[in-house]
């Protein structure tokens, strides 16, 4: 009994921070992407991008309203379900939460004020000024957050006495060692995965119809920003593997399948594990392990057989490891030869074969956000706050847990599903041609270029 | 004063401002969907509509503001309320969930839908009514511990003559508030078919909001009388209360001034839950847990007073920029823009 508690309350956090994520994600990275994409057009005085703003900001609101409720589910089931866990490190990381909270209320009030102002300044850099606030809400609401999954991995910011948490600095709490590399991976994927999907959208456009000027520049913005935050995205990525070489080996060292500390590690891509812990049918890159985690061919990665075992993560983190990483050079690699092939004049970078391409590259990158957020938090088992409370410390003691499970596995289907029900006919009865038609009957329908 | 009780007037201050906006919010989507079923939608529906959309996610966050803001200065009231509030906290979250996302649906969504309009009326009465349970849990008697273990004693909760008055006040204030913001706001925008009609809503709730909470009153002597006691203490706030709410009612029967028979409900509510609110102290859950004995960590309270002094320099401006372009242009408003 005591353990299905346990259980299934990881369970529930797991499904609603995994429905979150995606919503949440979409909330840090689309603003950025309407902003480029106004600021483009204001600047060439493009109408097309200007409609493409308008366009995916219409988008956009209906996926923000799924995020911002599933975010005070999430926020309020952190209380609800873990009270142990809140209760002992509410004193230490309430400030972050809380700093989250203003940044919401910024992004909030001008998003408002951004949806509705299109056609009210004479100047129209005016409006394009007010989504800045709406990413640097959106961006800050992320920092802060990540800051508190930081402090889950690698607590830092107070000293215990008699079992209670005394001496609490919330600054150093906030600045742990997790936090810098956490937040720049969590941003640029962020970042990178909005451009990923708004590319794959458009290039499902062009491939059910034909390919206008409009979809056309649209294409080449997204699959240009995909590149660019893919390669930032990677950066980081490799700096969160030194971290965790330097200050969470265990967790490297489970997705990496590297039980014995040595020198000069080989990286290690998919497989399987024998009952002697050894990995066959894996795909080894001499040496790459080494580098990974400390820039280093040569240098020393430390093993699993350093920590006790019942201190273990779960083995399989392996796999949500490598599948995120995979992604991660799946994306920049078709980024990238699109753009080669639009640079060749006797090549056509439509052609059906990359824009498919192009299109699995969207669910793709919001994959390896999932994967990548498994392996951070199945990595950190069994704690929930590492050295200090394990997962089962925490939980809560309520019997009707199970109940509340499938109360909000009902209500995720819901959402999920009108929500993608909405975006389809809000898209499907009202094309881009048609709008672009109405909105600016007496411009020309953009630029030749 | 010290910064367990700056922290608990600052939350409690963001409670008022949530239980209005909120009530203005849920009022006005069960007040649509009546107008809608009794096909008055026409004369409302649009006035509704504009000051709801830009504002609703602000409303929100104003509920988000006080949740963490508890658990942050009172890291202890994670640990009860959590525990005894699993299954109204859900329920709660799910409505609130299946409101603000409906919303969104059927206004940016495509086309009206009335099962949307339905759940976004019958929520907006569920929400209050559900989280007006945290309020009942404070008094005591509801929750117990044995052997570290919380639990919620379900059946006294609900043959609690106390709690079910708490859920009727909650409710008929929800729509009193909500009433008298709209006819302001129609007033302001002009639109006198509308002003009619929701003149007549605030009319006919505002009776029934002095009687649910003197009825609440009675129920609170009975199950609490150390609160009961001290609010009788401050008996000045409450005949303050009521003397707003006779201004109120008298500004709305006469017609005239509905701005300021807006700011006389809103001081009556005012001067009710704070006069509620400091007749609790010290406790935040009787008897479990008092403001002195579960604050945080000094450090991490100071850094949370000056994080919202911070955050309050951010969002002042911007909260009066967003009322300015929306709540206070005449334009806007009437929907000229
Ligand atoms: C589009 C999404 C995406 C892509 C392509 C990648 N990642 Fe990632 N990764 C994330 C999205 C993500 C994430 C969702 O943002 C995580 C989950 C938790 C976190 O802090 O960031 C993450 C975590 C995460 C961690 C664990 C950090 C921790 O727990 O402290 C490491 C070591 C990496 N990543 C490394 C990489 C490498 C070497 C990549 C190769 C290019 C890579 N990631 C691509
Ligand atoms: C950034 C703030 C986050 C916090 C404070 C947090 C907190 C928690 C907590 C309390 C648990 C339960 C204990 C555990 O099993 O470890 C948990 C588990 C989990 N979280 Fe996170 N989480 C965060 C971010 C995320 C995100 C964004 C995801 C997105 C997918 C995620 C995925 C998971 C998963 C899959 C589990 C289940 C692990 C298990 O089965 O034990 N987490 N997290
Ligand atoms: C334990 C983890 C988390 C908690 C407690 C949490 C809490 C919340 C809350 C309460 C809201 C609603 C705020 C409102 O009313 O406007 C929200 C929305 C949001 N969250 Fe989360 N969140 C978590 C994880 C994350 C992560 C990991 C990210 C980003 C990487 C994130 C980014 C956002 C964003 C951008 C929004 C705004 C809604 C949108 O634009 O879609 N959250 N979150």
């Amino acid at each position: 009994m005591e353990m299905d508690t346990v259980l299934i309350s990881r369970l529930l956090t797991a499904m609603t921070l995994g429905f979150h994520i995606i919503f949440a994600t979409l909330g840090v990275g689309v603003p950025l992407m309407i902003s480029i994409a106004e600021f483009i057009g204001i600047k060439k005085k493009d109408p097309h991008y200007r409609l493409l703003a308008r366009r995916w900001t219409r988008g956009f609101v209906i996926t923000v309203a799924v995020g911002v409720v599933t975010g005070t589910a999430i926020g309020l089931q952190l209380s609800l379900v873990w009270p142990n866990f809140m209760q002992v490190a509410g004193n230490v990381v309430s400030l972050p939460l809380f700093m989250e909270v203003f940044a919401f209320f910024f992004e909030a009030i001008f998003l408002g004020i951004y949806l509705y102002t299109w056609e009210r300044f004479k100047n129209q850099y005016i409006h394009w000024l007010f989504s800045l606030p709406v990413i640097i809400g959106g961006g800050f609401s992320a920092m802060f957050i990540t800051t508190v999954n930081a402090f889950m991995n690698t607590p830092d910011g107070f000293a215990m006495e008699n079992g209670t948490f005394a001496a609490v600095n919330p600054i150093a709490a906030m600045l742990n060692p997790a936090t810098p590399t956490k937040v720049f991976h969590v941003l640029t994927s962020a970042y990178l995965t909005c451009a990923a999907i708004l590319a794959a959208i458009t290039a499902f456009m062009i491939l059910r119809k034909k390919a206008t000027d409009y979809h056309k520049k649209a294409l080449k913005l997204t699959v240009t920003l995909t590149f660019i935050f893919a390669v930032l995205t990677a950066v980081a990525g490799d700096s969160s593997a030194k971290f965790l070489a330097a200050h969470q080996p265990e967790k490297l060292a489970a997705a990496e399948w590297h039980f014995e500390t040595e020198e000069g590690a080989d990286l290690i891509l998919f497989g399987w594990l024998n009952d002697a812990h050894e990995a066959i049918g894996e795909i080894r890159i001499p040496n790459v392990l080494s580098f990974l985690a400390h820039s280093d061919f040569n240098a020393e990665v430390t093993g699993l057989e350093e920590f006790p075992e019942d201190k273990w993560p779960p083995l399989w983190v392996h796999y949500m490891f490598d599948l995120m990483v995979a992604i991660g050079f799946f994306l920049p690699g078709v980024a990238l030869l699109y753009l080669m092939l639009s640079k060749m004049k006797k090549r056509n970078e439509h052609n059906k074969a990359i824009l498919s391409l192009i299109v699995l590259g969207g669910p793709l990158a919001m994959l390896a956000i999932e994967f990548g957020w498994i392996y951070a938090e199945e990595g950190r088992q069994p704690w929930i706050i590492r050295g200090y409370m394990t997962v089962q410390e925490a939980a809560t003691s309520s019997p009707y847990i199970g109940l509340m499970f499938f109360l909000f596995l009902a209500l995720y289907i819901v959402l999920g599903t009108l929500c993608i029900v909405t975006l389809r006919k809000l898209f499907r009865n009202n094309p881009a041609e048609e709008e672009l038609e109405k909105q600016y009957p007496t411009d020309e329908k953009g630029d030749e270029s | 004063m010290s910064y367990e009780l700056i922290g608990i007037s600052v939350l409690w201050i963001f409670l008022y401002g949530y239980l209005v906006v909120a009530s203005i919010d849920f009022g006005a989507g069960f007040f649509a969907y009546y107008a809608k079923i009794t096909k008055q939608d026409h004369v409302i529906n649009k006035l509704i509509s504009r000051y709801l959309s830009p504002v609703w996610e602000v409303t929100n966050v104003f509920f988000v503001f006080f949740f963490v803001g508890i658990v942050g200065f009172f890291p202890e009231t994670a640990y009860y309320y959590g525990t005894a509030l699993l299954v109204p906290g859900s329920i709660a979250i799910v409505l609130l969930a299946i409101r603000g996302s409906f919303y969104a649906f059927e206004n940016y969504g495509s086309k009206q839908s009335t099962v949307y309009m339905f759940l976004y009326g019958a929520t907006g009465l569920l929400i209050p009514a559900s989280l007006s349970v945290a309020l009942t849990l404070s008094e005591g008697g509801f929750i117990t511990e044995e052997n570290g273990v919380v639990s919620l004693q379900y059946l006294e909760l609900f043959t609690s003559p106390l709690s079910w008055s708490i859920v009727a006040l909650s409710i008929v204030s929800v729509l009193f508030i909500s009433a008298s913001f709209l006819t302001f706001y129609a007033a302001r925008a002009q639109d006198y078919p509308a002003l009619n009609l929701v003149r007549k809503f605030a009319l006919f709730w505002s009776t029934p909001s002095i009687i649910a909470a003197l009825t609440t009153f009675i129920f609170l002597s009975q199950h609490n009388s150390r609160h009961y006691e001290s609010m009788l203490d401050l008996w000045w706030m409450f005949g303050l209360s009521v003397g707003f709410f006779m201004m109120a009612a008298w500004l709305l029967y006469r017609g005239k001034y509905y701005g300021m028979a807006f700011i006389s409900v809103m001081l009556q509510y005012f001067f009710a839950f704070f006069g509620y609110g400091i007749g609790h102290y010290p406790y935040i859950l009787d008897p479990f847990i008092t403001i002195d004995d579960s604050a945080t960590h000094e450090s991490m309270g100071i850094a949370l007073v000056i994080a919202f002094i911070g955050g309050l320099l951010l969002l002042i401006p911007s909260l009066i920029l967003l009322m300015r372009l929306f709540l206070f242009n005449a334009d806007y408003v009437k929907g000229k823009k």
